[in-house]
Formats: structure tokens, sequence, C-alpha cells
């Protein structure tokens, strides 16, 4: 009954990581671009959110409604200055100037708020705590449950808005090539700088349930991305409905390593993350010699 | 002037740089007799950072192999190196044998990290870190966050135990130099660099890519996890969040990216630089932190050269032969060389 509990409260942790992941993933997926500043932004929400309840009364969610946008705006701004002139710069550049910028965004929020940890549970009542019991010995926490739901319809709206609006198709096609979207009328800036914004609005969501799950401090960035980007890469890079069962995966493993001793909790998980990928790598290389053999190469 | 280039590997410049660069080490060997106790402290500190720049200039700036995970390597170091010691080997021994323990871990993990590209590597790189930090951890030695100190260093007196380590992080900055030094200009410095530009053309001409990244990423693992060995016979305590933390790869990329990325004399000015600017600001604190990122970030989106790249595009100088020049020929002096495309 305990394994059961463990791996049903880590497969709904696993919503959380997903949403942690959609953005990173999803930009991963469209501009090639794995941002390392990630986790802080999605920190930088979270402070964010608790200003607007601390100082303003508002509460957290309706605190997104200034928020998401606000990081919108800001993912907008990071694709139109950053991230473009890095890209442009080479592999390498994109990778050390968002790493230059989450050292700054750590920093900037430890100095206005200094190493205290926050978290927004307090302005949400009961939320944070309350849970439904299904037996004597497992219950789902109201707040998880959300969590895993709010995971769902992110990734499943990004999903519809990619397939089904004519911006998504932009999108897809930019991150296809972004060169010849030229010529069919796409705007690949536009394209780019629009992606960064859905990604950058869906990283106020993952501050906000960071916040309400639990505390956070100016240096919790790194673990967040980290967290991420291991759902990313166990459910294969830049797709989404794959982020989402690999945060579950990520967040079971994570749950049943906490059995085991109190480090577990992070050695499984990522034990896990390495196991994945050097399965997936020696899988690769399988593959590639398959291929390579039925095109009647040599093997 | 004639018509027919030639290509030269050393110039008048890069023979007096040289020869410059090796009476500083010898005459840099006199130091703790010479300077004051500050003085060698800081030189000390001054060498590990020398090492550390070039190191990571040697992984990202030539092998195009940018880990946010050095760090992982750094601590190991130090961890291996109180083992031993509390083992009961030699301390001054246990640095040298620490830092092949973590590149011998280097080459473990060169198997697969090396098969993921870019950002897929640079994070990769920062989750072996993190497992290396909880295991370390895990150990009774250390006992969590409580640490261990290297207690056999109390056998030294302090003056004794400073001249010590000056000696042996002048010792690691020199060999640390003359390996990467001799690894640039060999056989192997061109492939790791015709790597980094393409790696597909790379071994369409015949590269041994694996086998030259393997080189490069473990040798930046020997590297670090010198540096690290050395930084506790300076520090003598282990406390693993200290070493294993993500700050000393900020100050790699901080060192490698502002010197020059893949330029050697940049990796050494880079480490001059930081060591300068930590002297004046180090105090200030998190203000100080914001502006190294902030510099960082700057430099790789303007200036991805650094400063040593605005030198040497200035000024066409050159002061170690890494590469080739091309000299002569139709126009007055083409300078050019073997790897940059630009």
């Amino acid at each position: 009954m305990i394994l059961l509990n463990q791996i049903l409260q880590g497969a709904l942790l696993g919503g959380y990581y997903a949403l942690v992941a959609c953005g990173l993933s999803f930009m991963f997926s469209v501009m090639r671009v794995i941002n390392l500043a990630h986790g802080s932004l999605a920190v930088l929400a979270g402070y964010a959110l608790y200003v607007l309840a601390d100082r303003f009364g508002l509460s957290p969610f309706t605190g997104m409604l200034i928020v998401a946008p606000g990081m919108a705006a800001l993912g907008w701004a990071l694709q139109r200055f950053v991230l473009e002139r890095a890209s442009r710069a080479g592999l390498l550049a994109p990778v050390l100037a968002t790493f230059g910028l989450s050292i700054v965004i750590d920093n900037l929020m430890f100095e206005r708020f200094g190493a205290d940890t926050r978290s927004l549970a307090p302005f949400v009542d009961d939320l944070a705590y309350a849970s439904w019991a299904l037996t004597d010995d497992i219950a789902i926490g109201k707040l998880a449950l959300m969590t895993f739901a709010a995971a769902v319809i992110v990734l499943g709206g990004i999903q519809l808005f990619l397939t089904r609006t004519s911006y998504g198709r932009a999108i897809r096609a930019t991150a296809e090539d972004a060169d010849t979207v030229g010529l069919i009328g796409v705007n690949p800036r536009v394209a780019n700088a629009l992606a960064a914004a859905i990604a950058l609005a869906s990283v106020s969501l993952a501050g906000l349930f960071l916040g309400l799950r639990a505390t956070f401090d100016p240096y919790s960035g790194g673990a967040q991305l980290i967290f991420a980007f291991e759902a990313t890469v166990i459910g294969g890079a830049g797709s989404l409905w794959g982020t989402l069962i690999g945060g579950i995966v990520l967040g079971v493993a994570q749950s049943l390593g906490a059995l085991i001793s109190p480090q577990g909790f992070f050695l499984l998980g990522h034990g896990v993350f390495l196991a994945v990928l050097f399965a997936r790598l020696a899988f690769d290389d399988f593959g590639a010699r398959v291929r390579s053999a039925l095109a009647g190469g040599r093997a | 002037m004639s018509l027919v280039p030639s290509v030269k590997r050393w110039t008048p410049a890069s023979r007096v740089a040289v020869t410059v660069g090796i009476a500083a080490l010898a005459a840099l060997a006199a130091g703790p007799a010479l300077f004051g106790a500050n003085a060698v402290d800081k030189l000390t500190t001054l060498f590990i950072y020398v090492i550390l720049a070039v190191m990571w200039n040697a992984l990202a700036g030539y092998a195009g192999l940018v880990s946010i995970g050095q760090q992982a390597f750094f601590g190991l170091g130090a961890y291996f190196t109180a083992r031993l010691a509390d083992a009961g080997l030699p301390v001054y021994a246990t640095l040298g044998i620490a830092a092949l323990g973590a590149g011998l871990v280097g080459l473990g993990l060169s198997a697969f990290m090396l098969k993921l590209k870019g950002g897929e590597f640079a994070i990769g790189m920062w989750v072996v870190a993190e497992l290396a930090h909880l295991l370390v951890n895990l150990d009774t030695l250390v006992r969590g966050e409580t640490g261990t100190s290297l207690i056999a260093l109390n056998a030294f007196t302090s003056e004794a135990r400073r001249a010590d380590n000056y000696w042996a992080a002048l010792a690691g900055m020199a060999l640390s130099l003359g390996l990467v030094f001799w690894l640039l200009r060999s056989r192997q410095g061109v492939a790791i660099q015709a790597i980094r530009d393409d790696e597909a053309a790379a071994e369409a001409v015949g590269v041994r890519v694996a086998a030259s990244k393997r080189l490069v990423f473990t040798l930046a693992a020997f590297g670090a996890g010198l540096a690290g060995a050395l930084y506790l016979a300076t520090a003598t305590t282990f406390q693993p969040h200290a070493y294993f933390s993500p700050q000393w790869t900020a100050y790699m990329v901080f060192m490698a990216v502002v010197g020059g990325l893949g330029t050697f004399e940049g990796a050494i000015l880079g480490a001059l630089v930081f060591f300068a600017i930590e002297a004046l600001f180090g105090a200030s604190g998190v203000w100080y932190l914001v502006g190294l990122g902030a510099t960082s970030l700057v430099f790789a989106l303007f200036f991805p050269k650094g400063v040593w790249g605005a030198i040497e595009g200035r000024t066409g100088l050159r002061l170690l032969p890494i590469g080739y020049r091309l000299i002569g020929g139709e126009n007055k002096q083409i300078v050019a060389s073997a790897t940059k495309s630009a």
C-alpha cells in the first residue's frame, strides 16, 4: 500500500515536472536552444507572484493575470535581444549567454529578497495541504491534482495551438526551416519570438505551482532547470506528451528513492535520468547500425 | 617579399613570448623567498584560477564542449585528496593522485556524455556534478554537509604549508599550461578544432572524432580535479557544497569568455582579469556576482572573441605558436591560422 501510494504521489509530482519542463522542451524543439536561465525565470515568476500577494493582497491566481503576460513579454524580449543574436553567433553562444543571464537573475533576486525562503501557500487558504482520502493509506492532495491537471491542459493546449492555428503552423514551419518560411510569407523572427513568449508564459505557471507546493529561494532556479531538463530528456527531447511521461517517470523514481533513504529522492531521480540517457544513446547507436545494415552499408 | 607564401609556426614575437613565459615561471619559483605571506597566498589562488581557465578554455573554446558541470571534477579532486590523506598517504602526493582520479572519472564518463550535443551536454554535465555531490555526501568521512578537513596538513608549520601550497600550485599551473600547449600544437589539437568547427566534415576527412573528444575531455577533468585538490590544500576544510557549486563553472566561463574563447593567451589573460576584479570588487558580494554574470552575457553576445581576440584582430599579434601563419605571398602579410575560418 505504501508502495502504491508513493507511486501515485510520484506520478502527481511528475505533473509539476512536466509543467516546468514544458517551456524548456518547447523552446528546444522550435529554436534548438536550451535556455539555461529557464529555472531562474520560473523562480522570478514565483517572486513576482509573492510580491503581488504580499504587497497588494492579490491571490496568486489573480496575480497570474499580470505575471503571465509579463513573463510572455519577457520571453519576447529574451528571444529578440539575446537568443536571436546568440543563435547567429554559433552553437556555444546561446549556452554561454543564458548561463550568464541565470547568474544575473539569481543574484539580483538575492540582492532584492535575501536568503529567506518564500512560499505562496499562505495566500491560498488550505489549498496547499487539503486532500481527498481515497482509502486509509492513500490520499490525493488537491494541489497535486490541480498541478497535474494544469500540466495536461498546458501541454494539450500548446499541442492544439501548434496543429490547429495558423500561428502554430508558422512556428512549426520556422522550426523546420527558418530560411524557407520567409518565402511563404512567415516572418521567422516573429514566429520565434512568439514561441519564446508562449514558453515563458508557461514558465510563469511553473513559478506559480513551485511557490504553492513548496518554498523557494533566489538560488532554487538551478534545481528547477535540472528537473525540467531531466523530464525533457527522459520523455524524448522535443516531444510535448513525451515531456509529461518524462515528468511522471522522474517523479515516480524520486518518490520511490525517498522510500530507501532521504538522499534517495535525488539520487534515484538523477540515476534514472542517466540510465534512460545511456539506454537512448546505446539504442541510437544500435538503430544507426541496423539502418546502415539494411541500407546495404557495412555495419 | 616573395610571391609564394610560406607557412610558419614560430615568429620572432612568439619566440620572445615563450622564452619570457618559461623564464617567468622559473622566476616565480623563488616567490615564497621574495614575497610576503599575503602575496604568496594571492598568487597561489591566481595559479589555481589559471589552471581552471586554461582547462575550461581547452574544453569549450577549442573542442566546443561547453560544460556547466566541471565542478564535478573540481569537487572530486578535493574529495579524493581528503580521502587519500585520511588513508595516510603523504598529503602533497595525494594532490596529484586525486587529480589523476578525477581524470579517470572523466575518462569513464566520456563514454556516453560526449554523445550529447550543445546545451544537452552542458546541462547533462551539471546533472553529473549533482550526482557526484550526492554520492560524496554519503561517505561517512564527509557525513553530508558536515564535511571534513585536511588534518594531515597540521603536521606542517603555517609558513612551510604556505610555501608548499605555492610551489604545488605553481607546478600544477606549469604542468597544465604545458599539457594544453602540447595538446593544441599536436595533430590532436588540430583535429579537436576541426571537430568544433564542423564535426561531420572532420569525420569525413578522417579525424577520429570520438578519440579526440575523449582526450580533451579527460584532460579537462584532470585539470579541474587538480585545481580542486590544490584549492583544498589552501582552504583545508572540505564542505561538499562549496566545492560542487556551479559557481566554479561560472568563474571558468567568465575567465574564458572575457579573455577570449579559443585562444590560449586569452584564457591566461582572463584569469588575470578575474583575479584583479575579485580583488577589487569581491567584497561587494552579490553585486560582484551580478557583474560577473552580466559581463559573461555581454561578451558572449557582442565580443565572442574576448579581449585577447580583439587584440589579436587589431594587431595580428600571436604570442604563442599554437596555430600556423601564412607569411609572404602577394599581399604584404596574410595572417592566417590553420584552424580559424574567419
